[in-house]
């Protein structure tokens, strides 16, 4: 059964210049212990589906439509109450940047024993001895020491250990983390990931890892989903969409990744680039979201909006020429 | 942190050193020969000349000044020229109500205003937050001595609720003291207020922004929690120094309240030193007041040492 399923998600904003559909009609869904990858450029509307699900959108201007059902509940239906109860206890969250994510002025013990204290009801001492031992299992060298310390005497990457200690405290079903390795060091980075998919193990947690980074997804996701302009594109196995991505917008970012090396064993290409922007979301789009940057697009294109199809086995792409788009690649 | 303060209070030596040879030079750049300022109008020319050689004036200023300072190095502020008690005794007896006074009225401005800068920046362009910043202009424009006639007005007058003026010392009871010290710090904490809210306001709207904000909200925390723990704590540096810097604007405000709620206070002192150039006395409150200034100002920084774990000495 699905852990987390989400009907037609709607995140408009109200702006001065007209209503932004950050994001428009998305539907997805995250099974038990999952890692679903969230993919696509800045601007798709990725980071505003995970703070939607966490309701983290300011309302107004925001406004959050459609259905967002975890664990039987509809977390849109929620009051504020019964939603900070699942925040940071049932669903957690890591985010992109890890030097402002921290409290600059709170120990680090503190800010691991707060959700602790709020959800689990621990007492201050048994807080703090949870937190020592959070700290062990990240990898956080004397933890005793380190309880009692501030963000700023800790580097980046041990600042995320932290924010992944604080977001694990609970033992969460969810785990939502944005871009959690895009501001760290690429050495950085692989300890981050083994260390999110260790815990993610012992906790069985389920994850949805947000990024734009396609070495990440082929190295922890089990399934894909492509946003672009606010809308699912594609979604696909992760295997099965390396292999054979049918939306043309994917096939764009997957030619856009360079290739370690390439230059040395003259297999070097022009990297592909994806030409154009992200369409104006404050203005009606009609027909194909990435028509207009779109090689193959055609008049039935720029008409007419294709829906979500069936390409293959669990695999899903809004395209009307999804199968010629796969042999083109 | 020890050294530090230390080292500041040596740092403090120099600054009161410029303050007293200010204070000192006030005698000389006020109009006239201060012999003849304080022999009065009636005085003959022997008289002055009298006092001049008692008062040292004859001899050269630096030695008058080093002299001077000796003297006040002692605890001798030196003996006012109207009522011949020594300015330190004179200093010493009005120093309890403006004291209570100010710290009245400090407290008071912190219970009131940052919660309403909290809650204004917390509700940004609500009515709650338009009604607290419309306030906060109000308060800022209107004088102390309006303020205060108003309160007395209608709160003393009119409804009776409290004493129009006096000053009750601490020791005859709490409540009587308090009583009596309400409106006065209603009418000197106005402006403070006002200002302090506003600073608030503005500190807390920029962490609001900040990420760890969001990752608080991501926690589960409450809005309570989130507001006074994780955004307070973070705003907390500007918020204390214009509390610090307000100090002065109540040393200055002080003076005019005390004469309005007839408060026996260092106010009322330096105001009937001012109109009988009771030079002593004037240069005694001076120096007392800078002192307290420059004591509050480092008091700040070891506060900014509390909120802020980034600062370090």
């Amino acid at each position: 059964m699905a852990l987390l399923e989400v009907e037609n998600l709607q995140t408009h904003f109200r702006t001065p210049s007209g209503i932004n559909r950050a994001v428009d009609g998305v539907s997805f869904h995250v099974n038990e212990g999952e890692t679903l990858a969230i993919v696509g450029e800045s601007g798709c509307g990725k980071s505003v589906t995970s703070m939607s699900l966490m309701r983290l959108i300011p309302e107004p201007p925001g406004r959050i439509a459609g259905s967002i059902r975890f664990a039987g509940k509809d977390l849109l239906e929620l009051s504020d109450r019964e939603m900070r109860a699942i925040r940071g206890n049932d669903i957690s969250m890591i985010f992109q940047e890890p030097m402002t994510s921290l409290n600059p002025v709170l120990t680090v013990g503190r800010q691991i024993r707060e959700t602790l204290m709020i959800h689990q009801g621990l007492d201050k001492a048994a807080a703090e001895a949870h937190a020592v031992e959070m700290l062990t299992l990240v990898g956080i060298p004397e933890p005793k020491r380190r309880v009692g310390e501030y963000p700023h005497q800790l580097s980046g990457g041990m600042r995320q250990r932290v924010m992944i200690a604080i977001a694990l405290a609970c033992n969460p079903k969810l785990l939502i983390a944005d871009e959690p390795t895009t501001a760290l060091d690429v050495t950085i980075q692989a300890q981050i990931l083994k260390l999110m998919l260790d815990l993610k193990r012992r906790v069985g947690a389920a994850i949805i890892l947000i990024t734009h980074d396609l070495g990440v997804v082929a190295e922890i996701a089990e399934r894909v989903m492509v946003m672009y302009a606010g809308r699912k594109v594609e979604e696909a196995p992760v295997a099965e969409l390396f292999r054979s991505p049918r939306h043309p917008y994917t096939q764009g970012l997957l030619g856009a990744v360079p290739r370690l090396g390439s230059s040395l064993t003259g297999t070097a290409r022009r990297l592909a680039e994806i030409p154009g922007q992200v369409p104006d979301l404050r203005k009606p789009i009609t027909g194909c979201v990435f028509a207009g940057r779109c090689a193959l697009a055609t008049d039935l294109c720029r008409q007419y909006a294709p829906g979500l199809e069936e390409k293959g086995p669990r695999h899903v792409a809004a395209c009307h020429y999804a199968a010629k788009g796969a042999v083109a690649a | 942190m020890l050294s530090y303060i230390l080292r500041r209070i040596v740092a403090t030596l120099p600054v009161m050193a410029i303050v007293a040879l200010f204070v000192f030079s006030l005698l000389y750049i006020a109009p006239g020969d201060p012999a003849v300022v304080i022999a009065g109008d009636q005085a003959s020319p022997e008289d002055v000349e009298r006092i001049r050689q008692s008062l040292g004036l004859d001899r050269p200023f630096l030695v008058q000044f080093g002299s001077w300072v000796w003297r006040i190095l002692h605890g001798d502020l030196g003996t006012s020229i109207f009522t011949n008690l020594p300015v330190s005794a004179m200093i010493g007896q009005r120093l309890g109500p403006t004291l209570s006074l100010m710290i009245v009225t400090l407290l008071l401005t912190i219970v009131v205003a940052v919660p309403l800068g909290v809650v204004a920046a917390w509700k940004a362009g609500s009515l709650i937050d338009r009604v607290i910043m419309g306030f906060a202009v109000f308060g800022f424009s209107l004088p102390v001595f309006v303020v205060g006639y108003m309160l007395a007005y209608i709160f003393a007058l009119e409804l009776e609720w409290l004493p129009v003026q006096g000053y009750t010392p601490l020791s005859s009871g709490f409540w009587p003291w308090l009583e009596n010290l309400i409106l006065p710090a209603i009418a000197l904490g106005c402006v403070y207020i006002a200002l302090v809210a506003r600073i608030t306001r503005a500190a807390m709207l920029e962490v609001l922004q900040q990420d760890y904000i969001r990752t608080a909200k991501a926690k589960g925390l409450g809005q309570g929690g989130i507001l006074f723990i994780h955004a307070l704590k973070n705003a907390a540096v500007p918020i204390v120094t214009v509390i610090g810097i307000g100090i002065a604007l109540l040393i200055g405000g002080a003076v005019v309240t005390e004469s309005v709620f007839a408060i026996p206070g260092l106010g009322r002192l330096t105001i009937d030193a001012i109109l009988r150039r009771d030079y002593p006395v004037i240069q005694g409150i001076v120096l007392l007041f800078s002192f307290v200034y420059v004591l509050v100002n480092l008091m700040i920084d070891v506060i900014y040492t509390l909120v802020d774990p980034r600062i370090r000495y």
